[in-house]
C-alpha cells in the first residue's frame, strides 16, 4: 500500500515537472549573464577555459564556500570514525596483480593529476578533477597493502596550508585595494601556461586541498575495523 | 543538430534509467553500487552531448572513480561484501585475518 | 525514422532519474539503499541544472587557437554543477561514515528496527516514557513515571 502511494506521488511529481518543462525553451537559453561573461572573459581574465574564469574569477567566493563544505564533511567523517586500535585487524595484503599495478599506477596517477590541475585554465580540467585523481593516487598504496601507516597528520598539514593559501591569495587582492579574490598578476598571453594571473595558483591550492582531503577521508574508512557478526 | 546525436542521447538515457531502476531492485549491494557507477557514466555521456567537457570529466572521475570506491570500501567494512547474491553460502573466500561476513 | 526531440529525451532522463531517487528514498528499508538513492537524486538534479544552459549550434566554452567562437553555451551552470558534483561525493562519504557508526552501535541497518532502538534510547536518555497505549501497565523496572502524554 505504501509502495503504491509512493509510486503515485512520484508519478504526479514527474507530471508536474513535465508541465513546467514544456513551457521552457530547450536549446534557446536566454543566457543573460552567461553571454556577458563569454564576451568579457578573454579581455578581463585571460583564461582560455571560460568555466575556469567563472569558477575562480567571477564566482570565486562560491568556490571558497565549496572548500568549506568539503572541509566540514571530511573533518566530521574523520571525527565519527575515530582512530583504529593499535592491534586492530586489517585485510591481508593484496595479490600480485594489484601490488604490481598499484606500484606502477601511483606515479602515473600523480603526473596525470598534477597535469590536469596545472592546465586547468587552458583546457577542460582544473583543481577539482585533478584533485579527485590525486586522491585516488594517494589512496592506492593503502588499498594494495592494507595496514600500512597512513600519515594523517602530514596530509592534514598539507590540506590546511592549501586552504590557507587560497584565502591568503584572496586577501592579497583585498590588500591591493581591489576586491577579495580579485585576479592578480596580470593577464599574460592567452593559451600559454603562465596566463590568467593568479588563477593557476588558486587551482593548485584547490587541487591539493581536495586531493589530500578525500584521500584522508577514504583512509579513515579503510582503517575502520570491520564489524563482527 | 544531426539525428545521430539524438540516438546517442536516447541510448545513454535508456542505459542510465535501466541502471537507476536496477539500484532499487537488486538484492546484492555490491551490484547496486556498480549500477550507480553505470548511472554516473551515462550522465557523463549526456554532459558531453550538452557541450560541457569540464563537467563530464568531473562526473566521470567522481562518479565512476571515487564514489564507487568509497561505497565499496564501506560495504566491505559493513560486512555486506558478497560477490554472489546476498545470503548465498558460496561467497568470497575468507582470509584468515578478515572479519567474518 | 526521425529520432525524438532532444529536449524531450534529456528532460525525461533528468526527471526520471530524480523521481527514481525520491522513490528509492521513500520505499527502501535498508540504509545503504537509501544512501544509493540519494546519490541517484543528486545525479538527476545536477543533470537538470545543466539543461538550463544549452544552446543549439553552440560550442563548449573553451577558446581554442585564440579566436573567439560565435556562440558558446552558458558557463555559469557548468561552474555551479562542477562544484556540486564534488560536494556530492564528500557528502556521500560522510553519509557512509554515519552508516558505519550506526551499524557498529546498533547492529542493524533496517530502518524499522533502527527507529525503535533510537526511540528507546532517546526516551531513556530524556527520562520520559515511550508513547504507548493508555492501557499498558506501568513499568516496574524503575523508569521514571511521568505524565501519560509525555511521549517523545
Amino acid at each position: 500500500m505504501r509502495n503504491a502511494l509512493s509510486l503515485l506521488f512520484v508519478a504526479g511529481l514527474a507530471f508536474l515537472l513535465f508541465v513546467i518543462a514544456a513551457e521552457l525553451d530547450f536549446g534557446a537559453a536566454p543566457m543573460l549573464v552567461g553571454e556577458g561573461i563569454n564576451q568579457a572573459s578573454p579581455g578581463q581574465v585571460g583564461a582560455a577555459n571560460i568555466v575556469t574564469s567563472v569558477v575562480l574569477g567571477y564566482r570565486a567566493v562560491d568556490t571558497l564556500g565549496e572548500l568549506a563544505i568539503l572541509f566540514a564533511a571530511a573533518t566530521a567523517g574523520g571525527l565519527m570514525l575515530g582512530r583504529p586500535r593499535a592491534d586492530a585487524r586489517h585485510d591481508p595484503e593484496a595479490g600480485f596483480i594489484l601490488l604490481a599495478a598499484a606500484d606502477l599506477l601511483f606515479p602515473l596517477l600523480l603526473v596525470v593529476g598534477l597535469f590536469i590541475i596545472v592546465h586547468g585554465h587552458l583546457t577542460p580540467g582544473g583543481g577539482f578533477q585533478g584533485g579527485v585523481i590525486l586522491a585516488a593516487a594517494f589512496f592506492l598504496p593503502l588499498l594494495a597493502r592494507p595496514g600500512t601507516h597512513f600519515n594523517h597528520a602530514g596530509f592534514a598539514v598539507v590540506e590546511g596550508l592549501a586552504g590557507a593559501a587560497f584565502i591568503v591569495i584572496g586577501l592579497l587582492g583585498l590588500a591591493r585595494g581591489g576586491e577579495f579574490l580579485m585576479p592578480l598578476l596580470g593577464r599574460g598571453e592567452m593559451g600559454s601556461l603562465l596566463s590568467a594571473g593568479s588563477l593557476p595558483l588558486l587551482y593548485i591550492a584547490v587541487g591539493l586541498k581536495v586531493g589530500t582531503e578525500l584521500a584522508g577521508l577514504m583512509a579513515h574508512i579503510a582503517e575502520y575495523e570491520a564489524v563482527d557478526r | 543538430m544531426e539525428p545521430l546525436v539524438n540516438w546517442i542521447a536516447l541510448l545513454a538515457t535508456i542505459v542510465m534509467l535501466a541502471g537507476a531502476v536496477a539500484v532499487l531492485l537488486l538484492d546484492n549491494y555490491l551490484a547496486a553500487v556498480a549500477a550507480t557507477t553505470v548511472v554516473s557514466l551515462g550522465a557523463a555521456v549526456i554532459y558531453v552531448i550538452l557541450r560541457a567537457p569540464d563537467v563530464a570529466l568531473t562526473e566521470a572521475a567522481v562518479g565512476a572513480g571515487l564514489s564507487g570506491v568509497i561505497m565499496a570500501l564501506a560495504l566491505r567494512r559493513l560486512g555486506l561484501w558478497h560477490i554472489n547474491t546476498a545470503g548465498s553460502t558460496a561467497d568470497t573466500p575468507d582470509d584468515d585475518t578478515e572479519a567474518s561476513r | 525514422m526521425t529520432p525524438p526531440d532532444l529536449g524531450i529525451i534529456l528532460y525525461t532522463a533528468a526527471f526520471a532519474l530524480a523521481g527514481i531517487g525520491i522513490l528509492g528514498i521513500v520505499i527502501s528499508t535498508h540504509l545503504v539503499r537509501i544512501v544509493l538513492s540519494i546519490v541517484l537524486l543528486e545525479t538527476g538534479a545536477n543533470l537538470l541544472l545543466m539543461l538550463s544552459g544549452f544552446r543549439f549550434d553552440a560550442v563548449a566554452p573553451v577558446i581554442v587557437d585564440g579566436n573567439l567562437p560565435a556562440s558558446m553555451v552558458d558557463p555559469v551552470p557548468q561552474a555551479l554543477v562542477l562544484t556540486a558534483i564534488v560536494i556530492g561525493v564528500a557528502v556521500q562519504a560522510f553519509m557512509m561514515t554515519l552508516v558505519l557508526r550506526l551499524r557498529r552501535v546498533y547492529g542493524t541497518l533496517d530502518i524499522r528496527e533502527l527507529r525503535e532502538l533510537l526511540e528507546r534510547d532517546l526516551a531513556h536518555e530524556a527520562g520520559i516514557r515511550l508513547p504507548s497505549s493508555e492501557d499498558a501497565p506501568v513499568p516496574s523496572d524503575g523508569s521514571p513515571a511521568v505524565a501519560r502524554e509525555g511521549g517523545a
